[in-house]
């Protein structure tokens, strides 16, 4: 399968590819590492007709230890990730969940931007960046802003990046609070059917293909901060969620994955 | 558009369309036909090849992405290992050649190729495998006859050779 015809474009910098977005408008699409992008334009799900590479910024790829977070550039790749022994001993459940996505040849590739301005609700990293807390750099024409990892996600592949704004970083606070990551599948390489993330002792829980976004389990992180038990709150995993239905699971069947993942997350992650 | 690349120590230089794929560039425009396209979606790792020494699937890599870096494929895998003193046996092949021929680990053949640079990019970087983690390694490249136990071998034997 061969993508549809584009014109491909390199950005040097991060100025240059908002300035080329400016220029090529809804037509174009950036290009990371592209394994999120390029299949899709394969099977002509997608059809820009310009492509801007920006995965030759290398101002963009960076681990930093900062006041508090990691600053982590967004073409940051999967396989620097799990291999980061920054990312190791500040953020060690994102270096984890990096190690599952697809395969080690995928993970050489795929970038952490990329992936979090795809905004796929089934993907592991944007779910364990909304579990850790994270905040999201997005750069536009008129400089830079940040936005809660809670507030970035809006639908279906769909976020609050603006067309001529570009990912620049991801910031993770620095913990060493309990985590865990429960991805169900049924084959290596496969997306989660369900997957679950518990970050910083259950304070952070979300949700991954329960939705069409990446979602926090509010009931459940709130019922724990009053005391609950990891079961009791594990209970209340699906409330509120719309998970989707394909042909691996249904939705009463993901709710119920939901809940059970979460309660062996949460005691995983020593939440009694 | 003009895309430079080195392929197996040789500089190639053709003009692409920026939709080629870089699997399709290598078999078509530079000749080299031992990087199968398999599933063609980056699932079954039958087109992996070295970008700048890390595996790739390259059914999942444009030709313009490629552009400026070093490219190694079954064919130039010989080389490097000639070039480190590291070849082995009576063809002088690679570590990992060697051992998919001793440890049988190959029936089809289809499947080789990418296997063998999967399992020597995997080395690079863990040199002292479990058969776990072997057996993770190379998950995305998909072997339909060995049942694979033969591949694991065949890579447990290349780490205690290197």
């Amino acid at each position: 399968m061969i993508p549809a015809a584009f014109d491909y474009k390199v950005a040097e910098s991060a100025e240059q590819a908002i300035s080329l977005l400016g220029e090529y408008g809804d037509e174009s699409k950036l290009l990371a590492g592209g394994h999120s992008l390029i299949p899709m334009m394969k099977f002509r799900l997608a059809a820009p007709t310009v492509l801007i590479d920006v995965a030759r910024i290398s101002d963009l790829s960076y681990i930093r230890e900062a006041d508090g977070h990691l600053a982590i550039g967004a073409m940051t790749k999967h396989f620097e990730l799990e291999t980061s022994a920054a990312v190791a001993e500040h953020a060690p459940m994102l270096g984890h969940v990096a190690a599952l996505v697809g395969d080690p040849s995928v993970r050489h590739r795929g970038t952490l931007g990329g992936t979090i301005a795809h905004s796929d609700p089934a993907s592991d990293l944007p779910a364990a960046v909304l579990a850790l807390g994270g905040t999201i750099v997005a750069q536009g024409p008129n400089g830079s802003r940040e936005i809660a990892a809670n507030e970035f996600f809006t639908g279906y592949f769909e976020s609050v990046l603006a067309p001529d704004e570009i990912l620049t970083e991801v910031r993770i606070p620095t913990g060493t609070g309990g985590w865990n990551y429960q991805k169900f599948n049924r084959r290596a390489q496969d997306w989660a059917i369900v997957g679950v993330g518990v970050a910083d002792g259950g304070k952070g829980i979300s949700l991954v293909n329960m939705g069409s976004t990446p979602v926090r389990a509010t009931a459940a992180e709130e019922a724990l901060a009053s005391g609950a038990s990891a079961a009791d709150a594990a209970a209340l995993a699906a409330q509120d969620t719309e998970p989707p239905q394909d042909n691996n699971a249904d939705a009463a069947y993901r709710s119920h994955l939901a809940t059970v993942l979460t309660r062996r997350a949460l005691e995983a992650a020593g939440v009694a | 558009m003009d895309v430079s690349m080195n392929v197996n120590g040789q500089s190639q230089s053709h003009d692409v369309e920026p939709r080629t794929l870089l699997v399709h560039h290598i078999r078509e425009n530079v000749g080299l036909t031992g990087t199968n396209i398999g599933c063609d979606t980056s699932s079954c790792g039958a087109c992996t090849v070295h970008l700048d020494g890390q595996s790739v699937k390259s059914c999942t890599v444009l030709a313009v992405q490629a552009s400026d870096s070093d490219i190694t494929t079954i064919e130039g895998l010989a080389a490097t290992a000639q070039a480190d003193g590291s070849a082995t046996g009576d063809q002088n092949w690679h570590p990992m050649q060697e051992a998919f021929q001793q440890c049988h680990a190959l029936q089809c053949g289809y499947c080789t190729p990418g296997m063998v640079m999967a399992a020597t990019s995997f080395l690079k970087e863990n040199p002292n495998p479990t058969e776990d983690e072997v057996r993770e390694g190379l998950e995305g490249n998909l072997c339909r006859c060995t049942g694979y136990h033969n591949i694991v071998k065949a890579v447990m034997s290349a780490a205690g050779s290197s």
